[in-house]
């Protein structure tokens, strides 16, 4: 099992050090999955059991110059660890002006996910900071349990507003609730609501569109569907707000698919990487 | 004792209290010949810091006279409350022009007052405490590692750790390697903590001088409150450093200011610090005392014992103490472990952060750092660990023993502790 990448553009440090930002916020803990063009940060936490979950999926040709991998074997060519994606954010906060950077899998004290840092100084030397990330390598059997999810059999779809608006708007309601109801229907509009002891709130979209989605089933509820009619799923504020939080530059598209009462799902998609994110409704 | 500072020199005041209160609850207050002393210690004695300003730092300058006994006036104030008079140091740049320090004696008030613009003046009366001299011990001449860099350097380089990272682990090599890892002690599970380690080139110093490979751990907080006063004032800073368990002492040195941060390094369980009494750093012998408990009434009182009567050599409790019998204590000129009372360090055996601070009751000045030997005049210190409970001089029991006369024996005094002391002395022996 090999792994090593190689970050020199700084453009491509910036983006990528936000996208692990955004990783960071979301999930304390994730599986980062390699494969031989792409990364993928996997939070599996089963939505059944009320947590969220999360797929993120970067191509690595937009993020690094040098990227080989290895995995465990030629028709198993994939590696998949464990790992803190905080300190993956913190080791590439300290990365802002450095000249490369460089991320392989090396066995010290255990199996780590090094980030070497090397830095400009006033010197003709440069410097060299090592940031030693301790992962889990995950065993081959387990590699089923992230897979992919598919996209719920959902009631609505609809694309979201600038998420910095509805950012600011969810802030402001968590102080007031710990719950949102988030609904739409089919004719383009979505209700952000609040309903505690003492006041209701509600914050109206118009016009936000629905994605064209191509069923290639023909039970898709969503067919034969009032388009006035609204689906409604009430998540915890707490979990919709690091999705907007973690949101430094707006995705080329924000689209949302709500199954009336048991899920949202999330899909943000920029140019290189797309981001899905699962919050289970609560009763 | 009567203080002016003018112009920048305010903010740079205000720099060093600001730098002082990263280290101590308290400020210790000097003013003798060579200048204002301001000086630090943390509750667990494993941090103590001394910023002296010259005279010609001042606008004016009076140390004040000495009084009818002979003793120089020596005090030591909240740390909170000082530091409240410096405590935005933008509006200090903006609005203080000048800053006159002095004393009332009859009120038993130390006044800071600050001329800032518009006539506005503000006035501090800041209430003290008479104490003995704070003096750690230590000798920068008799450490074998020798670092000198631009404080902007060492900036860049500890800025790569979280802010949350209590100590940090320098390393040197003989061939010019200088590097910085985070330090992780045996109960973090390292599967769990990133680590992270950053090699500086010897070209990004100043001076490197290394004469054995070593590397040592300190308290990062402290490190970088001097830090950010080294880069504020542009000065550049020494490290100097030994083996594992001998403090660190770092300085910085301009003809106006001179600043030495001493802070106690882990000692390495594998190294035999027995073998090397040098430098203050005494043997680390665990006395079976029956102070090891928690009762910090039967632990003052024990540590104060240990200087009574002329008998014994004299010792030095932490604690800064009054200096009535300094007259009739002569110039030590006994061995190095004379008079070193290895204090009453709790029956924990990890090792731990230990410095060494005392009383100088022979020299009454700051020059322990610049006096090679000074260590070793037989003069008393003690063992201080980094665990031990926080002994605050403010504590009303503490007050209390600051007022014992030691001249005259006191029933207080008298006792077992007192024999045991004596036991300790031979001991060391």
């Amino acid at each position: 099992m090999r792994f090593r990448a190689k970050i020199v553009d700084v453009a491509c440090l910036n983006h990528f050090t936000r996208v692990i930002n955004t990783i960071a916020k979301l999930a304390k803990t994730c599986t980062l999955r390699l494969t031989e063009d792409k990364l993928y940060f996997i939070l599996a936490d089963k939505v059944a059991n009320g947590g969220v979950s999360m797929w993120c999926e970067l191509s690595q040709g937009n993020f690094f110059d040098e990227f080989q991998m290895e995995g465990v074997a030629a028709e198993h060519n994939e590696i998949y660890l464990e790992m803190t994606p905080e300190n993956l954010s913190r080791a590439l906060k300290t990365a802002q002006n450095a000249k490369t950077v460089k991320i392989k899998l090396t066995n010290k004290h255990g199996p780590c996910l090094t980030v070497a840092v090397e830095l400009p100084t006033l010197s003709s030397s440069s410097r060299i900071v090592t940031h030693d990330i301790p992962v889990g390598v995950i065993p081959r059997r387990l590699w089923n349990d992230f897979r992919e999810p598919s996209v719920p059999d959902f009631d609505v779809s609809i694309y979201l507003p600038v998420l910095k608006t509805m950012k600011s708007v969810v802030e402001r309601m968590k102080n007031l609730s710990n719950y949102i109801v988030l609904e739409a229907n089919l004719n383009g509009e979505m209700n952000l609501k609040i309903e505690a002891d003492l006041v209701s709130v509600t914050t109206h979209f118009k016009g936000l569109g629905n994605p064209p989605w191509v069923s290639d089933d023909s039970q898709n509820s969503t067919q034969d569907r009032d388009p006035e009619s609204m689906a409604e799923a009430r998540i915890d504020i707490r979990k919709l707000l690091p999705l907007l939080a973690g949101q430094q530059v707006n995705p080329t598209k924000a689209l949302c698919n709500i199954v009336s009462k048991r899920i949202v799902h999330f899909i943000l998609l920029h140019e290189e990487v797309s981001l899905q994110y699962f919050i289970p409704a609560l009763a | 004792m009567r203080c002016l500072i003018t112009g920048g020199n305010v903010k740079v005041f205000g720099k060093a209290i600001h730098s002082l209160s990263r280290i101590g609850d308290e400020l210790y207050v000097e003013p003798t010949e060579a200048g204002l002393s301001l000086r630090a210690v943390n509750s667990s004695r494993s941090a103590y810091a001394c910023f002296l300003f010259a005279p010609l730092f001042f606008q004016l300058y009076e140390e004040g006279s000495p009084d009818p006994s002979g003793e120089t006036f020596r005090c030591k104030v909240l740390m909170k409350s000082f530091l409240g008079v410096f405590r935005s140091l933008p509006s200090l740049e903006k609005m203080a022009e000048k800053c006159l320090i002095y004393l009332k004696p009859q009120a038993s008030r130390l006044v800071v007052q600050l001329h800032c613009k518009y006539g506005v003046t503000k006035t501090h009366n800041l209430s003290f405490q008479e104490c003995e001299l704070l003096q750690a011990i230590f000798n920068k001449e008799q450490c074998a590692n020798t670092l000198r860099a631009p404080a902007r350097v060492l900036v860049d380089a500890v800025v790569h750790f979280p802010v949350t990272l209590a100590e940090v682990t320098l390393g040197v090599s003989p061939a010019g390697k200088v590097s910085f890892r985070n330090y992780l002690d045996e109960e973090t599970e390292t599967s769990k903590t990133m680590m992270t380690e950053l090699c500086l080139s010897e070209d990004e110093f100043q001076d490197v001088q290394v004469q054995q490979q070593s590397h040592v751990t300190f308290c990062l907080k402290e490190f970088r409150g001097l830090l950010s006063f080294a880069e504020s004032s542009n000065l550049p800073l020494n490290i100097h450093f030994d083996s594992p368990g001998r403090p660190a002492i770092f300085t910085l040195s301009d003809p106006l200011l001179e600043v030495h941060l001493v802070l106690a390094t882990l000692s390495d369980p594998n190294s035999s610090l027995r073998a090397q009494p040098a430098n203050g750093a005494f043997p680390l012998t665990v006395p079976d005392d029956d102070f090891a408990g928690d009762d910090i009434d039967s632990y003052m009182i024990a540590m104060e014992t240990t200087c009574v009567g002329e008998a014994e050599p004299p010792s030095s409790p932490t604690f800064p103490q009054r200096r009535t019998h300094t007259s009739a204590v002569p110039e030590s000129e006994s061995s190095d472990l004379e008079g070193a009372v290895p204090g009453t360090p709790p029956t924990e055996e990890v090792p731990l952060l230990v410095l060494w601070v005392g009383a100088d009751p022979v020299s009454g000045q700051d020059t322990a750092g610049a006096q090679p030997g000074c260590a070793g005049r037989g003069q008393r210190r003690r063992l201080l660990r980094g665990h031990l409970p926080p002994l605050h001089p403010s504590t009303p029991l503490i007050a209390w023993v600051e007022k014992l006369d030691f001249a005259s024996p006191s029933p207080l005094l008298e006792g077992g502790s007192c024999f045991h002391a004596t036991e300790q002395l031979e001991h060391c022996q």
